[in-house]
């Protein structure tokens, strides 16, 4: 199946639901701000300890690292994959061209899933392997204080906004395309699955958004 | 109506190809794209010049021969119309109009602007039939099927088989052909001992031949002369994802 291009798409809309759970878990998650740094920092905490004892200390967080990475891993180089079927299948350019359908988000999904990936990294070397790039002096072992340094720096708060809104122009036509890849999409639910897609590609990165915007604008300190 | 023409010209498969300018006068706004064409070539014999070769058979747009890219637009600025069904009342005097062949590498160019749309052949031979019984034409109502279906398999089977889709699509993605073919036998009872293993190899071929992948853009509905909608690949993709996974009893 993978080696199809149809058993690709099938691959990237599977490895792409798996990214919008986690992603929806992690917007409850980071929400949780807003009931203050103790109710937060246990929430951390206890993504450490879920599961225990059946398993271990921080295993579930491990094992939930493992599927997302090799999920990610398999959505890359599906789009890669079909990158490079796509160049070879036009080896010569049109003169002119006028692109029949489509907005900007469909034209965006290669260069802009390549965004979101360079902003993972830098995400993950913020919060997850403390890299002291664009943060301050925060108390270790405080996780409520070192979101709140990190969003004290404009210039973080615009970098996270703009990944926000890479994510929502990549679900914009990714939800849609998750409906058709999969066989879902029939005349008749057409506009229920856009609408569905529509408002999660809204609803996601504005979940996420309120947080660096609330530190920014001092509701959460 | 005056127009200047932009054209490629390449003599062989061989030929680099290049762009050449021509100048049309007294072109009817009431002749067909096609008949412009046509006083091109005979100016072009006057000057005892090799014509341009273009593609074209019935000229009633049903044929499915013909196919320019117009001004960067699969068969010209008119949605849901053939190359010889689009008239010069929609251009304007004085216009400038470039015309290229299809350009997808699984449709070589032959000369000028006639592609070689073998590839959509050999997709078609991987199982765009059925094996039923034939013979002399059977009893009209012993197989009963539904009008909406019938309706859905004959939208289906409106495929004129030109390329337009892969040619206007950014991934140089055939699915839409392949996908109507499969939709328009997939939803007939004559169609269904062959249905999973049609999808499978009609896909595989696909992919063989060096069409891109489908990433849902859209495109080729946008610029089929026959309007084939995107519900044709949603089908075709479930009944591949069934073929897969073996969940084929319906
Ligand atoms: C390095 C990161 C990423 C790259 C390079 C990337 C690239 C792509 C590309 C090229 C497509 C196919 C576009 C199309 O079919 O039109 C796609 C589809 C998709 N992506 Fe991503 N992406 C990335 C990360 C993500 C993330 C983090 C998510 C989840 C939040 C995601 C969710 C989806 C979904 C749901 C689809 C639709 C699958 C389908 O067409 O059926 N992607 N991605
Ligand atoms: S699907 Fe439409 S554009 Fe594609 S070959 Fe058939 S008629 Fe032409
Ligand atoms: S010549 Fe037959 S469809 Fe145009």
């Amino acid at each position: 199946m993978w080696r199809s291009s149809i058993g690709k798409k099938i691959i990237m809309a599977g490895t792409g639901l798996i990214w919008i759970g986690y992603l929806l878990v992690h917007m409850y998650g980071n929400l949780k701000v807003f009931a203050g740094e103790e109710a937060f920092n246990h929430y951390a905490e206890s993504l450490r300890t879920l599961g225990e004892p059946m398993v271990g200390h921080g295993h579930a967080l491990i094992l939930a690292r493992i599927v997302l990475i090799l999920s990610l891993a398999a959505h890359v180089w599906a789009a890669m994959a079909l990158t490079r079927a796509a160049q070879q299948a036009r080896p010569m350019g049109y003169a002119k061209f006028h692109q029949a359908s489509g907005n900007y988000a469909t034209i965006t999904m290669r260069w802009g899933g390549l965004a979101l990936g360079l902003f993972i990294l830098y995400h993950l070397a913020h919060l997850t392997w403390n890299v002291p790039v664009l943060t301050g002096e925060y108390e270790p072992g405080n996780t409520f204080d070192k979101l709140v340094v990190g969003f004290t720096n404009p210039v973080n708060v615009v970098l996270y906004l703009l990944a926000l809104v890479a994510v929502g122009l990549h679900l914009w036509h990714g939800g849609a395309s998750f409906f058709q890849t999969l066989g879902w999409r029939t005349a008749a639910n057409r506009q229920p699955i856009r609408f569905l897609t529509g408002a999660l590609a809204i609803a996601i990165p504005v979940g996420f958004a309120v947080v660096p915007l609330a530190v920014a604008t001092g509701l959460v300190a | 109506m005056k127009l200047h023409l932009r054209v490629w010209r390449q003599s062989s498969v061989e030929d680099r190809g290049r762009f050449e300018d021509y100048e049309l006068d007294d072109v009817s706004p009431d002749s067909s794209f096609l008949e412009m064409l046509d006083l091109l070539n005979e100016q072009l014999l006057e000057q005892r010049k090799m014509p341009v070769a273009f593609d074209h058979d019935c000229r009633e747009g049903i044929c499915g021969m013909c196919g320019l890219m117009i001004d960067g637009m699969a068969h010209g600025p008119v949605p849901g119309h053939t190359v010889c069904q689009l008239h010069m009342r929609h251009f304007k005097d004085g216009d400038h109009i470039v015309i290229e062949p299809w350009r997808v590498a699984a449709f070589p160019v032959i000369q000028d602007l006639v592609v070689d749309r073998g590839s959509f052949d050999r997709i078609l031979q991987r199982g765009g039939f059925i094996s039923f019984a034939t013979g002399t034409a059977p009893e009209a109502n012993s197989i009963l099927i539904p009008k909406d279906r019938v309706d859905t398999a004959m939208d289906a089977a409106t495929c004129i088989g030109c390329g337009a889709c892969a040619a206007a699509c950014p991934n140089g993605s055939a699915t839409l052909f392949t996908a109507a073919k499969i939709g328009h036998l997939g939803h007939l009872p004559q169609g269904q001992p062959e249905r999973y293993r049609r999808v499978i190899g009609m896909v595989e071929q696909m992919d063989a031949e060096g069409f891109g992948g489908c990433t849902n853009v859209g495109a080729c509905t946008s610029v089929c002369p026959k309007e084939i909608g995107q519900d044709f690949i949603s089908q075709m993709n479930r009944d591949y994802l069934r073929a897969v996974l073996g969940r084929t009893g319906d």
